[in-house]
């Protein structure tokens, strides 16, 4: 049976979308991780899904509200560019409100319960053609901004002070960021679901990061991790019956774990710096107990 | 190197408001090729947006700032060490990727790195002697360790003038050496003048050519012998404040805020 499903057209389809999804997510997934944006993620999300039930009850495709949806609270985040505490809370406020408008719209709605379970959990299996192509656009669409803006971004998420005087725009970067997360996340939410959106954009480039210190290599490995996730998940839930997700979900978080045990387990010379000479705090601090001794 | 003392830097009647306080009237200074002007003075006197200023992402209200006689406006040949961030554990990024960020991290586009550009890295990180750990996670560095790199970041792109924002700051005292070391060779070696925002002078009294004291609503510049007296504090806080010379070093008893202390104050 599963060498028959193989061979259907839906399944190629789906493991396309799957494909495409992953790549995007495993890359952008690496300046989440590192701007420490994981719960913006979640409320990009979660907007997602309040676009595509006020779609829904429009009547029109849920894919464009959903876009539509995390797209004005991407650009809302970006333009605010808020950090830390601050940031999480006006998030955690702003999620709160979005998914109870979701709720009600839904409840609006008359084919309530599939399509709900189908934003919240995912649903791979019934993508189309029309929808394949779509989401291939979207997908080059992200992949060209990250590539275009690669190394200012990279700079204005781990370095932004540095970064802003060596005239990176950070404000505009920041917008650009949170309008691919917006993309991808509306993406992902298509094979993945609402509340399992983190799995992909998260996990991969969370399990990369304890694997390698290249920014590059991190960002192929988070891509890789993703991409064996989401084709894995499929293809298992083409063999039993369980919801794809769970398989996605599972597989990327299998690959954290293993990552955090390779990255505990390692010689310490890996990722450690090597260091020949003893600790110049004690070496100096021996010979020269006052460096200002002297002065004046 | 730079026999011809050029002006590289100058600040023209430079005025900062915000709101309704004013940090700084008319603030104008020059800096010669090669020289360590230390910039002194309690939280809350605009250091750290001076340093703004000439890195040219922050607008004073009135007043012209020019470095090489151009304003700056985005790239000038500035080096910037910010104040001490801590870089997460897990994070992607080797000493050498930082040292890079600070040659072409503000760069469009995707480029390998030309073998001109890996020299020029290696030749930074060498420098500040960083190569033992140039492959090493950064988040995984000491406080000092990542400290030199930034030093390295700030010269590979190999600025006209250095901007450090208490660089020393949270270092033990061999590292603070250390540091100071590398800022006083750059200078010697490239008359690249440093503009050197601090708490603390001492560490970097043997190496300060003038102090430009920021008081609340004052200012002062001279040699430290000048500036950092008696006199000359108690007219700018106008209060008496005694300045002590101890063993060699500075101590200024009784302003509003004794600034003598570490203060580790909040950064944005």
């Amino acid at each position: 049976m599963f060498t028959q499903l193989l061979a259907q057209h839906f399944v190629h389809t789906a493991l396309l979308a799957g494909a495409i999804v992953a790549v995007i997510s495993g890359a952008i997934g690496i300046f989440v991780v590192m701007r420490g944006a994981s719960f913006a993620v979640h409320a990009i999300s979660e907007l997602g899904f309040t676009g595509a039930a006020a779609a829904l009850v429009a009547g029109i495709d849920p894919v464009i509200g959903m876009i539509g949806g995390s797209l004005s609270i991407g650009f809302v985040l970006g333009i605010l560019s808020l950090r830390g505490r601050e940031r999480d809370s006006a998030i955690g406020a702003v999620l709160a409100f979005g998914l109870g408008l979701g709720v009600l719209l839904l409840s609006l709605y008359q084919g309530y319960a599939t399509e709900a379970t189908n934003l919240l959990f995912g649903s791979i299996v019934g993508v189309s053609d029309s929808q394949l192509r779509n989401l291939a656009i979207v997908a080059l669409i992200v992949l060209a901004g990250l590539a275009v803006a690669f190394r200012p971004l990279l700079f204005s998420s781990i370095d932004p002070e540095v970064a802003e005087s060596r005239g990176v725009p950070l404000r505009t970067l920041s917008i650009v960021i949170f309008l691919l997360i917006a993309l991808t996340t509306a993406e992902a939410i298509q094979v993945v679901g609402v509340l399992l959106v983190l799995t992909l954009v998260i996990t991969p480039a969370a399990a990369a990061q304890r694997l390698t210190g290249r920014p590059g290599m991190a960002l192929l490995l988070s891509v890789a991790i993703a991409l064996v996730s989401t084709e894995g998940g499929i293809l298992l839930s083409l063999e039993k019956p369980w919801p794809t997700s769970f398989f996605i979900a599972t597989i990327s978080f299998s690959a954290y774990l293993i990552a955090r045990v390779i990255d505990a387990t390692r010689p310490a010379t890996a990722r450690e710096p090597r260091r020949k000479r003893t600790e110049p705090e004690q070496a100096l601090q021996a010979s020269s107990p006052d460096l200002t001794e002297g002065a004046q | 190197m730079s026999s011809r003392r050029d002006k590289v830097v100058s600040v023209q009647d430079l005025t900062l408001r915000f709101g309704e306080r004013t940090l700084w009237e008319d603030l104008s200074f020059e800096l010669d090729s090669g020289e360590f002007l230390a910039v002194l003075g309690p939280n809350g006197t605009g250091k750290t947006s001076l340093l703004r200023i000439l890195l040219g992402v922050l607008k004073p209200n009135s007043g012209r700032v020019e470095v090489q006689g151009r304003p700056p406006k985005c790239c000038a040949a500035i080096g910037y060490i910010p104040q001490q961030r801590i870089f997460d554990r897990d994070l992607s990024l080797r000493a050498r990727d930082l040292v890079r960020l600070g040659l072409d991290g503000h760069k469009w586009g995707v480029s390998t790195l030309s073998r001109a550009r890996q020299e020029r890295i290696d030749l930074a990180l060498a420098e500040v002697g960083a190569s033992d750990y140039a492959e090493a996670g950064i988040g995984r560095l000491s406080g000092g360790e990542q400290q030199r790199l930034r030093v390295a970041q700030a010269l590979v792109s190999d600025p006209a003038v250095l901007l450090a924002d208490e660089p020393l700051l949270s270092l033990d005292l061999s590292y603070q050496r250390v540091i100071t070391e590398l800022l006083d060779a750059r200078r010697r070696q490239h008359g690249t003048p440093i503009l050197f925002v601090t708490h603390d002078i001492n560490p970097i009294l043997p190496l300060v050519d003038r102090v430009l004291y920021l008081a609340p609503g004052r200012w002062a510049i001279g040699t430290a012998d000048e500036v950092l007296t008696t006199e000359t504090l108690s007219s700018l806080y106008e209060t008496e404040v005694d300045v002590l010379r101890v063993r060699g070093r500075v101590v200024v008893v009784g302003t509003p805020e004794d600034h003598n202390v570490h203060h580790v104050h909040e950064h944005h």
